[in-house]
């Protein structure tokens, strides 16, 4: 193999900073939820890449389980902006501040 | 040393996830995070992982992409373009992306992971089949029961509730 770990793990660094600013300065519901499938992303890029340089399949698997729960938060996620847009038309997060105290 | 695909895979993952986040549009942004969940399935692909990779292009791009897409024609047109964001909340933000990839990719080059490399043969899907039936087959059922009660749970909160007396401007 002609690329080293650190390759993968700087891409993923890379990833996980743009998901930061994103989750940092977007106010849009729909973008914070970007960020965050960024920052998921960067997790599982570091599980397989570690995985493959032990190796061991363990890597791999955890990535599996670990995509498969990332499908049920975004379908929780998107319901969510949903339900916020039907009761603010708006999908601005400075919006939603029924609950605030 | 990386090679040209490792390159390329990482600017188009890398541009396509900026891009995904400064695109006026909302749906031009989420056909840019298609490009970054497409170019991570290419890392796995790099990294010797075919079956990760292929999931990763099916539950991702193939599912989460098109849902986000479905989810952002639902919203008003104008929101769909409306940039919201402050002017100095951005350049705090931009500091602060900055400041974190300098810092912990400084770390991590300093560390002793920065010369690891590997010449052993990759791990062959039949071992993660095997792993999935023979370790894993309880997480597996949880895994289940928790996907059904997520996407029962989404459903319950996203329904419409009395729709006869809802007005609607057809």
């Amino acid at each position: 193999m002609t690329n080293e770990l650190i390759d993968f793990v700087l891409v993923s660094i890379a990833l996980l900073g743009i998901g930061i600013y994103g989750l940092s300065v977007k106010r849009n519901a729909i973008r914070m939820l970007f960020s965050i499938e960024i920052i998921i992303n960067a997790a599982n890029l570091n599980l397989v890449a570690f995985g493959r340089f032990l190796p061991h399949s363990g890597g791999q698997t955890l990535a599996l389980f670990s995509i498969a729960i990332a499908a049920a938060e975004v379908a929780v996620g998107l319901s969510l902006i949903i339900v916020a847009y039907r009761m603010y038309q708006n999908i601005d997060i400075a919006d939603f501040r029924n609950l605030k105290g | 040393m990386a090679d040209v695909v490792f390159l390329a895979l990482s600017v188009i993952t890398i541009g396509s996830a900026i891009a995904s986040l400064e695109f006026r549009s909302l749906i031009y942004g989420s056909i840019a995070l298609m490009g970054t969940l497409g170019g991570i399935a290419g890392f796995f692909l790099l990294l010797d992982s075919p079956f990760v990779a292929m999931f990763q292009l099916a539950v991702y791009v193939g599912s989460i992409a098109v849902l986000i897409l479905f989810t952002v024609m639902l919203v008003k047109r104008e929101l769909i373009f409306k940039k919201i964001e402050d002017k100095r909340r951005k350049f705090v933000g931009i500091a602060l992306m900055l400041i974190f990839i300098t810092a912990l990719g400084s770390v991590i080059m300093d560390s002793g992971i920065k010369s690891i490399t590997t010449d052993e043969p990759a791990v062959d899907f039949r071992t993660i089949g095997a792993d999935f039936l023979i370790y894993y087959w309880p997480a597996l059922i949880l895994m289940a029961l928790i996907l059904s009660g997520s996407v029962t749970g989404a459903l319950v909160l996203a329904r419409r509730e009395n729709v006869e007396n809802d007005q609607r401007t057809d």
